[in-house]
């Protein structure tokens, strides 16, 4: 199958983020640590590869590796390898 | 898909839920799915569910699902592809096939927080009987000078038919959607190569590629 028919927007990643991060990540921006580029996490290009346990977020502009999620006999594993930042609201006072 | 869900905590349109399955065997499976309610109707949650023949689980929602039986899910998610009243507009709505849903929960929180932001859906089906939700619309549209509806069929047209026949093109954004200079924020929903084909499309336009936000279907969705 042509990877790019697997292409997904980082929305559908939304679920999975949620178990780590306080924060609703698709609406964060974050940088590419290869090319610079900041975008929302939900704009990112995201691939559910349906024969490997996981998912791969990947740059929408460079294509570089972002964020992978393994799922591994009852563990789940995030990398993140390139992105050099994650910028999310501050939480209100008192939250 | 009509589901009541005690202790709902709200959500906002666009948003999904994740629906998952578990076989007797312990097998998972799990999909995402668009919310079609508005936020402002917290008694109730509809997901529209296209079957796909070769689905995980599309095929048990629509065709094994009862009345009564119990569901796991998680949500409401996303934060990306939402819309809310306070964000302003004007609103281009571009959906292709199922895609409309996470528009229409926009289109229908538009009219129930009685909102006026001008809005344009152009929505692609492969044939009128495709057209999810037409009688909503054209009652919406009949009520709301400040919606319009520009629908295309791209496999069948009924006779007579004389809106658009062909997929989504350049000249076709042009014609329905805003000028970039209105400065419209753009949801697109559909089929990855729709999706991919109107957002480049909109931005080579002249649009913002911030202000277009896009949701793609993949073959995982089903």
């Amino acid at each position: 199958m042509d990877e790019s028919q697997l292409r997904l927007d980082g929305n559908a990643a939304a679920g999975v983020l949620q178990e780590i991060f306080v924060q609703e990540l698709t609406a964060a921006r974050g940088a590419c640590a290869a090319c610079g580029m900041v975008a929302h996490i939900g704009a990112q290009h995201l691939y559910m590869y349906p024969r490997a346990p996981g998912a791969v977020l990947r740059c929408n502009t460079c294509d570089s590796v972002l964020m992978v999620v393994v799922n591994d006999r009852g563990r789940r594993r995030f990398g993140l390898p390139g992105l050099t930042w994650l910028e999310v609201p501050e939480p209100p006072p008192g939250g | 898909m009509v589901l009541a869900v005690p202790d709902w905590p709200g959500h906002l349109a666009g948003q999904h839920v994740d629906v998952r399955l578990t076989a007797e065997d312990g097998y998972q499976a799990q999909r995402s799915y668009s919310i079609a309610s508005p936020p402002d109707d917290n008694e109730r949650l509809v997901l529209t569910v296209e079957r796909l023949d070769d689905g995980e689980v599309s095929p048990y929602l629509v065709d094994e699902l009862r009345p009564g039986d119990r569901l796991e899910f998680r949500g409401p998610i996303g934060g990306y592809f939402v819309w809310d009243a306070s964000m302003g507009g004007p609103l281009f709505l571009v959906a292709g096939g199922s895609g409309i849903c996470p528009l229409m929960a926009m289109i229908r929180h538009r009219a129930a927080s009685a909102n006026t932001v001008p809005t344009r859906l152009l929505y692609s089906s492969r044939s009128l009987a495709d057209v999810i939700y037409r009688d909503e619309l054209d009652r919406q549209v009949a009520m709301d000078g400040g919606l319009h509806v520009v629908h295309t069929l791209t496999r069948a047209q009924p006779e007579g038919w004389n809106g658009h026949s062909r997929r989504i093109d350049a000249e076709m954004l042009e014609e329905v959607g805003w000028a970039p200079a209105e400065r419209p924020l753009a949801f697109v929903c559909g089929p990855t190569p729709l999706v991919e084909a109107v957002a480049r499309t909109l931005v080579d336009l002249g649009h913002e590629a911030r202000r277009v936000k896009t949701e793609r279907f993949g073959p995982t969705g089903g």
